[in-house]
């Protein structure tokens, strides 16, 4: 059943999780507690998450993991050398300021003053979280209450679901829609339809969350689809928005990670929308250290003051030695921006190479990729491989069980793709697996003799 | 609601349409989250930009001006070139290395056995524990008894979530010289006086922040007797648990009967290891409890940062063989506070000042009602005593401190404007020089 149907659905709370074993045996004085003790309403359903439970199952060491979307590929030593040059500073080791480090913000001030053309307030503008997931945290608990309603599109990064709903907002959902008739799938085939978006904006509708490169699809839509929206269909959107009076969460930490043939545009830039827009960023995705969960939300300061707010109340301020490490790492890319030796730049190369790669590991073996416009995922269609899963339980999408299946009786492992889509478009999307490409050549080459292998028999 | 939140709420709006003269109308109806209503000023941000404006001797925020010790340090530098996972995402509720040091290390204190998936939830600091605490476990209308004075966060903390604050302070005990912070303390029916059926929880920080207070036995059996009476939670601050002075001991309300199954028990890496800076810290308890904190954790932040946590997993392995020697950190550490706050306490006491001396943790709480000065600054005119004080010393003297009365309740403060706190997590030179500078004014005199 996918995480994103029991979510809307507010189904209660149980025990049972993938990897979590129930413990059954309560003191009585404990069942007196818990019936007292009940969790607070906003958490209400929101317990389930699709990573614990895929982790879980892919950590199996013997497993090839093209799931989870974390490189297995280095960082650019430089990025790492700055955090042992900054740990070693006795001042790096204490609190910095609670928005961002100064060194922080101005370089993000800078980097992104060229990226939008125009000044960026390094402490009005810029906040610095854990990670991206961290501003959207920010600015959906900033900005979204009881009452409104929030559009998303399907398929989606699954946090953004839960997060609307345990500020007490609404979700409303929409789905990409593929083009028919075609033999090569790319995400650009993917599409928003205009009547049907301007259909879901009415006067309950706080904001749009919008996600460009897109995961999964490598368009606009989370992990899934990775698809970049072009300038055509951001108009469209931030048309709406203005016409609406609605503000735009824009989720771009792949933005730089767009292949050949295709440009990221930041709907910010577009006329009327930088007053009402947060464009979330991140260090992770940026420098391929996911592990330093450090991210940004840049936009106005009558936004930006109450994420501040949220901020302040919630963690106060982020580790300070990775947010000096990562100014460093900016600043010397920023010297280098639209040069080949930037990271920004030269790890997009190294990616779409593996992008081929692995779209032609998985024509091989009988499937049909989605080949990205830009991100580090595909989408696979499994239906041509005919897999009979029968015997598996009859409550999930076939995603789920294939994956499921896959990564026991084959040892790779992927992400089902109705995760992050709601009930009614499950049927839609369950023969798409995701597929994380951010890996080693050793590891894509594992990928591809295990399918070589599955498909021989 | 109370008059305060109702003329919180009116400056906002007043604010926001002040705002839209200047912008593009965005938001014709409300722009930001109830939630945020009330809970935007911060004592922090305005002090600490007064003390870097006047370039004062920074005895105010708590943390150190030294070094992390040297095994941590080189622990997370070794985390730094260990391989492409350390930098990559890592279990969401906790680096598996780290709760398992942790469950290792704390079992051992609180003879529990703690395990380290469900009982442990790491966070960005004890702040983040703390939030996920509030977030996870208070709900709209519910109350939090919250004992002055007490760090500032709980409040604006229980606000967001929608719960209602209620103080009870401590107080300087009856009749004797108030020369501890053992003298200050909790009427058991004062109290009790506060729960109401709509009490959910109450907190307690302890070594406390600013007074110093290391609540004994007894008072924490008082604390819990109430909590079981009343079927309430406990969340439990403890980040300063490893500073105490003169022999007094820290005790930890969740190992008193009946108190595993309701207290989550709040511990910092910032504070234990002096790296303020690296933002990991962890909540423990019953995993009945910390599973809804972990739901709070996954739909916020997710993951904590991995090759700090691998950093600190080190640092308890390594305390778990040193426990209870001279070689530990948690010996050397209060040692080498235990002289500062010595230092300190003389340096205070010489100008004629009243310090009381805190039993733990890093800050000592000054009497200024004897001090005699002209605080004619009109720009703090309808401010409290202590923050007038406070920002007199800063702007004049340039010594930096933090005002008593921004821990208390608005309904307490006027009755705590007289003390203001001094930090003495700082190296000699910095403690030398606010020496110097309290011994020329007083000479002045």
């Amino acid at each position: 059943m996918s995480i994103a149907r029991q979510v809307l659905n507010c189904s209660r709370f149980t025990c049972r999780s993938a990897h979590v074993t129930c413990r059954k045996t309560f003191t009585t004085s404990q069942h007196v507690m818990m019936s007292r003790h009940t969790h607070a309403k906003r958490i209400e359903g929101l317990d389930k998450n699709v990573w614990v439970a895929f982790t879980a199952l892919a950590a199996d060491p013997s497993v090839v993991n093209l799931g989870q979307g974390f490189p297995d590929i280095p960082p650019p030593s430089y990025v790492k050398e700055a955090l042992a040059k900054a740990a070693s500073v006795d001042r790096m080791n204490q609190y910095t300021r609670g928005f961002g480090h100064p060194s922080l913000v101005k370089a993000l001030s800078q980097v992104y003053g060229k990226a939008y053309g125009r000044q960026i307030d390094p402490l009005k503008e810029i906040l610095v979280t854990v990670g991206g997931y961290g501003s959207l945290f920010s600015a959906i608990q900033a900005l979204v209450e009881e009452g409104d309603e929030v559009i998303i599109i399907e398929p989606f990064f699954d946090c953004y679901v839960p997060m609307v709903r345990m500020a007490g907002g609404k979700p409303v959902l929409i789905p990409l829609r593929l083009k028919s008739g075609k033999k090569t799938i790319t995400s650009a085939d993917w599409f928003l339809d205009p009547d049907e978006l301007a259909g879901k904006f009415n006067s309950k509708t706080k904001a749009i969350i919008i996600n460009t490169p897109n995961n999964p699809i490598g368009k606009f839509v989370p992990v899934f689809f990775l698809q970049v929206f072009t300038k055509d269909e951001l108009q469209m959107i931030a048309d709406l928005c203005i016409k609406h009076d609605t503000l735009c969460f824009s989720d771009e930490v792949y933005e730089w990670l767009v292949y050949r043939g295709h440009q990221h545009v930041k709907i910010a830039t577009l006329p009327g929308m930088w007053d009402r827009t947060v464009t979330i960023g991140s260090a992770g995705k940026t420098f391929s250290v996911t592990g330093w969960k450090l991210g940004w939300s840049i936009g106005p300061e009558q936004l930006m003051k109450h994420l501040q707010t949220v901020m302040q109340n919630s963690l106060y301020t982020c580790p300070t030695p990775l947010q000096e490490a990562v100014a460093q790492g900016l600043l010397l890319n920023y010297e280098l921006m639209d040069q080949p030796e930037c990271y920004f730049t030269s790890l997009a190369d190294e990616l779409e190479g593996k992008r081929d790669r692995l779209a032609d590991i998985v024509e091989e073996a009988g499937m049909t990729p989605v080949i990205p416009e830009g991100g580090y995922f595909m989408l696979v269609d499994v239906t041509a491989l005919n897999q009979d899963l029968s015997h598996m339980d009859e409550d999930e999408a076939y995603d789920y069980k294939f994956v499921k299946w896959m990564i026991k009786e084959k040892k790779l492992a992927a992400i089902p793709v109705t995760a992050f889509v709601g009930e009614e478009s499950t049927k839609d999307f369950e023969k798409y697996i995701r597929l994380c490409f951010i890996k080693q050549d050793s590891t894509l080459d594992a990928a591809r003799s295990i399918l070589k292998s599955w498909t021989k028999v | 609601m109370g008059i305060i939140r109702n003329i919180a709420a009116s400056l906002v709006l007043l604010r926001q349409s002040s705002v839209k003269n200047n912008h593009k109308v965005i938001m014709s109806r409300r722009l930001h989250a109830r939630r945020t209503d009330g809970v935007d000023k911060n004592v922090w941000v305005e002090f600490t930009q007064l003390a870097a404006d006047y370039k004062a001797v920074n005895l105010g925020q708590g943390f150190p001006d030294f070094s992390p010790p040297q095994f941590i340090q080189e622990a997370f530098c070794k985390a730094i070139n260990g391989g492409p996972q350390m930098h990559q995402y890592t279990r969401a509720f906790g680096h598996p290395p780290l709760v398992k040091s942790l469950a290792k290390f704390f079992s051992r204190i609180v003879v529990q056995d703690i395990d380290p998936l469900e009982d442990i939830l790491v966070t960005v600091g004890a702040y983040q524990a703390l939030f996920c605490a509030f977030q996870g476990l208070i709900d709209e209308g519910d109350e939090v008894i919250i004992i002055e004075p007490f760090f500032d966060c709980y409040q604006p903390m229980v606000v967001m979530a929608g719960g209602k604050a209620v103080y009870v302070p401590l107080r300087p005990r009856e009749g004797s010289a108030i020369l501890s912070s053992g003298d200050w303390v909790l009427s058991a029916d004062e109290l009790a006086s506060k729960i109401t059926p709509r009490t959910k929880a109450i907190v307690i920080n302890t070594p406390n922040n600013p007074l110093g207070k290391v609540y004994k036995t007894e008072e924490l059996q008082m604390i819990a007797d109430l909590c079981i009476k009343h079927n309430l939670l406990c969340f439990s601050d403890e980040v300063y648990e490893w500073l105490t002075y003169d022999g007094a001991k820290h005790i930890k309300i969740a190992s008193l009967p009946g108190m595993w199954e309701r207290t989550v028990t709040v511990g910092s890496a910032g504070k234990t290891f002096s790296a303020t800076g690296w933002k990991v810290g962890w909540a423990i308890g019953s995993g009945n409890i910390i599973k809804y904190m972990k739901t709070i954790h996954q739909n916020s932040v997710y993951h904590c940062a991995t090759a700090a946590q691998e950093a600190v997993a080190h640092g308890f392995e390594r305390e778990y063989e040193l426990f209870g020697t001279p070689e530990s950190y948690f010996q050397q550490l209060p040692t080498m506070l235990h002289h500062k706050r010595k230092k300190l306490a003389s340096c205070l006491e010489s100008v004629g000042l009243q310090p009381i001396m805190p039993e733990g943790g890093y800050f000592m709480v000054t009497d200024i009602s004897s001090v005699k000065v002209d605080l004619n600054d009109l720009s703090t005119k309808d401010e409290l005593y202590d923050f007038r004080f406070v920002k007199w010393l800063i702007k004049e003297k340039g010594l930096a401190t933090i005002p008593v009365s921004a821990f208390y309740s608005p309904e307490h403060s006027k009755e705590f404007d007289k003390y203001i706190r001094f930090c003495f997590v700082k190296e000699d030179s910095t403690l030398d020089a606010a020496e110097a500078i309290l011994r020329k004014w007083s000479q002045k005199e």
